[in-house]
């Protein structure tokens, strides 16, 4: 337990100097975006030059680049990320409404995937080169070849336009005035179509990864002693091979926390689910830059802390991983 | 080498090869097939696939030639994920070469700069730079490449770092050669290999990136992207599903190419043989 811990430490110190650059990036881009707080406060609001000076002067915008530098970070020790000029609220208040819709998806998206791609991984690599690898690895090459985006809406005409086996598109019935469990079904039917667009390309890269690491494993010593001493195939594949297959699997899962929220940017557009990624793509037809680094900012510290937890689970499966090094 | 591209020559190695052919081939000549502006309104609108041999394989919402479109597109796509693999290789070889051959506090900087772009969602900072620069080739270039450079550069700096203490570099140390000069001239050349095999897989990711930039309209605006029509079928989806559906097929025949070519290169090169239980 105290190894964990000690890993825990050198990690969280190593993300501190990860955090102040992304902040510092971040910074960056809002200053480089055209127009400043004032100006959009002003689109909603209007206001004269007396008051645009005001602002800016109250707003601390008027003065050097390391004081509204220091602005930012005060803001941002406050949770204040800045107003949105397209819903006239907080940042905060619109991404923290958006933020569940979108962590019930990718958690769902990560559980399918992880699932299924390791368990059909296990069936490719248990026997290499048999007709079953084959077809497996063709699929998982098809579908890592696919756009998410270009996925769903085939998913979508098939499915929910010909079939009208799932709806259309957003999180749950408008106006049906479900609760408890009946809301819970609603919500799962709804998620059913973005999950598989986002988990099947992932479950693709899991197969391949698993496939890998079984075909790795088949060629080391412990295989073979396992098979010296008689044990069933089926028994060394799982109980032997896929535990130490699993390794770079699991690395892959904090990799993938960010390719999630990529993926759910384009996902949620196409079944529109007002989600975060949603929201980003919301953010950037409406010129709302605030509301764009915002999500950016909260989407970049939840893949940190995914790639803590996922170290977290690593040194505790893998018992060769130090405090040190 | 002959070797390697005799075990190139597997079915995934040649099929890739063939199929990458075919849309580079698709590129070339599309000016000759369908000239003309493929964004000028050719005929009646929404003429189905396979119904009018003037369309093969239908026209638009707008009447344009869905063939002429894809043609013009494969072009777009090629030069989009050509440029950004290049601009990606180079940064990430530039910047791995450094950091692996100085070392000490810049080899920290770096890498810690690094670990920050790879903690970064790579699609949502390509969005937020493309909508802050304004979509054009040059910026959809570099926002593909910002998310991408990491990977070139951490394995060519782990490749430098088991290179840098041989006896070679001593010797033109002795020499007197300025030590830049070394690191880009005599270790980089050794240390490229596997940092070729990698540039399919920043190829297929460019693909992919600027396909997702295009379909939520941050593409190179000035020309026909595969991504803008897929985005472009969509008001049509239940009418009209191949709007969506034939450039989507285009996507996923290039990207599939790429991947194939980078396996097959990968296991050519590595040349591991697979054991059969």
């Amino acid at each position: 337990m105290t190894r964990i811990l000690a890993v825990a430490r050198r990690r969280l110190l190593h993300s501190i100097p990860v955090v102040a650059i992304v902040v510092l990036g971040v910074f960056a881009l809002l200053e480089a975006a055209p127009g400043d707080a004032v100006d959009a406060y002003l689109v909603i609001g209007g206001g004269d030059a007396e008051m645009i000076q005001r602002l800016r002067q109250e707003w601390g915008l008027d003065r050097s680049f390391l004081a509204r530098l220091g602005a930012y970070l005060t803001a941002l020790a406050h949770l204040d990320l800045g107003w949105s000029v397209a819903f006239a609220r907080p940042v905060s208040a619109v991404l923290f409404e958006r933020l569940p819709n979108t962590l019930m998806m990718m958690a769902a998206a990560i559980c399918f995937s992880f699932s299924a791609g390791t368990l059909l991984g296990i069936a490719a690599g248990a026997r290499p080169g048999s007709l079953r690898d084959r077809i497996l690895s063709l699929v998982s090459l098809g579908l890592y070849a696919m756009p998410s985006f270009w996925l769903g809406l085939m998913l979508l005409v098939g499915f929910a336009v010909k079939l009208a086996w799932f709806p259309l598109g957003g999180i749950e019935s408008v106006g049906m005035g479900k609760t408890g469990l009946a809301r819970a079904l609603d919500i799962a039917r709804h998620l059913v179509l973005p999950v598989l667009s986002l988990g099947l390309i992932y479950l693709a890269l899991y197969l391949r990864l698993m496939r890998t690491g079984m075909i790795e494993a088949w060629r080391s010593d412990y295989i073979r002693t396992a098979r010296a001493k008689g044990l069933t195939p089926r028994r060394i594949a799982f109980r032997h091979a896929a535990r130490n297959a699993l390794l770079p699997v699991v690395t892959m899962l904090g990799l993938q926390a960010g390719a999630l929220l990529s993926g759910s940017v384009v996902v949620e557009s196409v079944f529109a689910i007002p989600g975060m990624g949603r929201l980003a793509f919301e953010a950037v037809t409406q010129r709302d830059v605030p509301l764009l680094l915002g999500v950016f900012l909260i989407s970049t510290l939840m893949v940190i802390l995914a790639n803590l937890f996922v170290d977290l689970l690593y040194a505790r499966l893998d018992p060769r991983v130090a405090a040190e090094g | 080498m002959r070797a390697v591209l005799r075990r190139f020559a597997t079915g995934g190695g040649i099929a890739g090869t063939v199929l990458f052919a075919l849309v580079v081939l698709a590129a070339l000549l599309a000016a000759v097939i369908a000239p003309g502006d493929p964004m000028a309104m050719a005929g009646r609108p929404l003429i189905q696939p396979f119904s009018d041999w003037r369309f093969p394989l239908g026209t638009d919402r707008l009447g344009r030639d869905v063939l002429a479109e894809l043609l013009h597109g494969a072009r777009a796509t090629l030069i989009v994920s050509g440029a950004a693999a290049l601009v990606t290789l180079l940064v990430g070889i530039t910047i791995g070469t450094l950091a692996g051959f100085i070392g000490g506090r810049l080899d920290d900087a770096l890498m810690r700069l690094a670990d920050a772009f790879q903690s970064v969602p790579t699609f949502i900072l390509a969005l937020a730079f493309v909508s802050i620069a304004g979509p054009s080739l040059a910026s959809v270039v570099t926002a593909v490449s910002l998310g991408a450079w990491t990977a070139p550069a951490r394995v060519l700096r782990a490749e430098i770092l088991s290179l840098r203490r041989r006896e070679f570099v001593d010797a033109y140390r002795v020499l007197g050669m300025p030590p830049l000069q070394i690191a880009f001239r005599e270790v980089l050349p050794n240390a490229l290999p596997p940092v070729i095999t990698l540039a399919a897989v920043i190829v297929a990711n460019a693909i992919l990136v600027e396909a997702a930039l295009s379909f939520l309209g941050l593409g190179n605006p000035n020309s026909v992207t595969w991504g803008a029509m897929i985005a472009e079928g969509r008001a049509v989806i239940r009418s009209a599903p191949y709007l969506s559906a034939i450039p989507g097929v285009a996507v996923v025949v290039t990207v599939l190419a790429v991947n194939l070519i980078g396996d097959a290169a990968n296991e050519a090169i590595h040349a591991r043989r697979v054991q059969v239980p």
